[in-house]
């Protein structure tokens, strides 16, 4: 066994975290965000046990919901680290394709793969668990939509930082979805969180889809104005992501990010 | 329009360092230009430049006449580059690649074409194989097929004879002498290989710190400095 050699080693990766604001971050954040989210989660249980018995289900279907968004938004991302990964990335942005051209041929993309994973999950949950994700009625469409497009708007933000400051963005395309879900009040209802945590919270579409499963599960009510709400703020933060990702490919190209892309 | 690319005072700076400063040069049709220079120097600065994957501090670009900050897709669609830095997906058959990027490339016709890039850069064998599997020179054919599916007029490489070895490297270059006179490209070679420069340029440049310091013909440029290869010019004039 050699000291210095392994050492060595423990430099290699030392100096790759050191030199990476988001490789920190990723270390910091991760445990933080774990622990307040099973933090709600368990204070809400031990708090309403009863709010669930009557809605069979409901845990399961915001589930599916919740992996639906996530699908979408990861699948988003992982097409553009294909890229990285696959050393392409320069034949892709050398190729006579708009910006425009790209966000929408991966925005459909993502729809498929998204899709892929969804529907033998919804196929599963009958026969094992006798749950049907159709007991939502028409409005699962407007929820699905509402899901695709905010986990697209993510891809698209992740997207942008990977084009402002390469790979070392990576572990932040892995953990978006994990940083909002404590807001996103996906297992629970947003009066659980507490009084700031829940304007955070309104200010994402999340808790407005996630309500509207359950009011629609639990108490048999549609609410027209949460489903428009979370459709607004999609609006807002797509239009914000695509501006986003414009500036950021903007300054990719003065900082030279488009040609040194690499660890 | 002939084909042709301009170059006009261009400089990029990143903060406070200079790494291209206000250069200028033109390559004509049916001419191969070398760029020479120790890493560092600014040649690839200049080739992202010339691609639109950075945008320049100041000064212009014309491909074609076009302008590559008024016109990206225009001049990209005329154009296309070669580097043993970047690869195609390794995961896709070469075919599905030829395919993905003949589609990116709006190529008509895109099966007479792969047929025609197959013939001609001895691809029969290695169509439906994983591009990933690939020896480095089979790697290098086909991203040579990839940088023609477009009939580029303006054709950029970077090296693309590094790590070849003799009979493969000779084969690439042939292949670029001929397609050369056959579909009349401006090209801008960028490589280290003194030999390969010296057969494929009519005209080379040498890069050092951001400027071009000389330039000319390759046998002028010996004799010029007194030397008795290219090799000799280059070490002569990066070290002083």
């Amino acid at each position: 066994m050699n000291l210095g050699r392994m050492y060595g080693l423990f430099l290699r990766h030392f100096f790759l975290i050191t030199r990476s604001f988001p490789r920190i971050l990723d270390l910091i954040y991760w445990p933080s965000i774990q622990i307040t989210l099973w933090g709600f989660i368990s204070n809400f249980f031990s708090t309403y046990s009863s709010y669930y018995s009557n809605a069979v289900g409901v845990i399961l279907t915001c589930a599916i919901l919740y992996d639906f968004l996530f699908r979408t938004s990861i699948g988003f991302n992982m097409l553009f680290l294909e890229e990285i990964w696959s050393r392409n990335f320069t034949n892709l942005f050398i190729a006579p394709i708009k910006k425009s051209e790209i966000l929408i041929s991966l925005i459909f993309t993502a729809l498929i793969r998204a899709l892929i994973g969804l529907v033998p999950a919804i196929l599963l949950t009958s026969p094992l668990f006798g749950i049907s994700i159709l007991d939502l009625g028409l409005s699962l469409f407007l929820l699905f939509l509402s899901l695709y497009i905010f986990g697209i708007t993510l891809g698209i933000l992740v997207s942008s930082g990977l084009l402002r400051f390469g790979p070392s963005f990576e572990n932040i395309a892995w953990s978006t979805m994990f940083l909002l879900a404590p807001f996103g009040c996906i297992y629970y209802p947003v009066e659980i969180l507490p009084e700031i945590f829940q304007k955070i919270a309104y200010m994402l579409p999340l808790v407005y889809i996630f309500e509207e499963a359950r009011s629609i599960l639990i108490d048999g009510i549609v609410n027209v104005e949460s489903i428009f709400k979370a459709f607004y703020l999609n609006g807002l933060y797509l239009f914000i992501s695509v501006c986003l990702f414009y500036y950021s490919f903007s300054k990719a190209r003065k900082k030279g990010t488009l040609i040194n892309i690499g660890e | 329009m002939q084909n042709s690319i301009k170059v006009i005072n261009l400089k990029k700076t990143y903060g406070a360092k200079e790494a291209v400063k206000n250069i200028s040069f033109e390559i004509k049709e049916n001419e191969i230009i070398g760029l020479l220079g120790p890493n560092g120097s600014g040649k690839t600065t200049t080739i992202g430049m010339i691609l639109g994957l950075l945008k320049p501090t100041s000064g212009e670009i014309l491909v074609n006449g076009l302008k590559i900050e008024q016109n990206p897709t225009e001049i990209l669609q005329k154009i296309n580059f070669i580097s043993p830095y970047i690869e195609l997906p390794k995961k896709l058959t070469v075919k599905q690649n030829l395919i993905v990027y003949g589609k990116l490339y709006s190529v008509k016709n895109l099966n007479q074409k792969i047929d025609y890039l197959v013939s001609k850069l001895r691809l029969e064998n290695l169509l439906n194989r994983v591009t990933g599997e690939l020896s480095s020179g089979q790697k290098n054919r086909i991203s040579l097929a990839k940088a023609i599916i477009n009939e580029p007029s303006v054709l950029l490489l970077d090296e693309p004879t590094a790590s070849l070895d003799p009979e493969i490297g000779d084969f690439v270059r042939t292949f670029l002498e001929n397609y050369k006179k056959e579909k009349k490209v401006s090209i801008l070679l960028a490589s280290h290989n003194m030999d390969e420069v010296t057969r494929l340029c009519s005209s080379i440049m040498m890069m050092k710190n951001g400027l071009i310091i000389d330039q000319g013909k390759p046998d002028d440029l010996i004799k010029k400095h007194g030397r008795k290869n290219l090799e000799e010019v280059f070490l002569k004039l990066v070290r002083n």
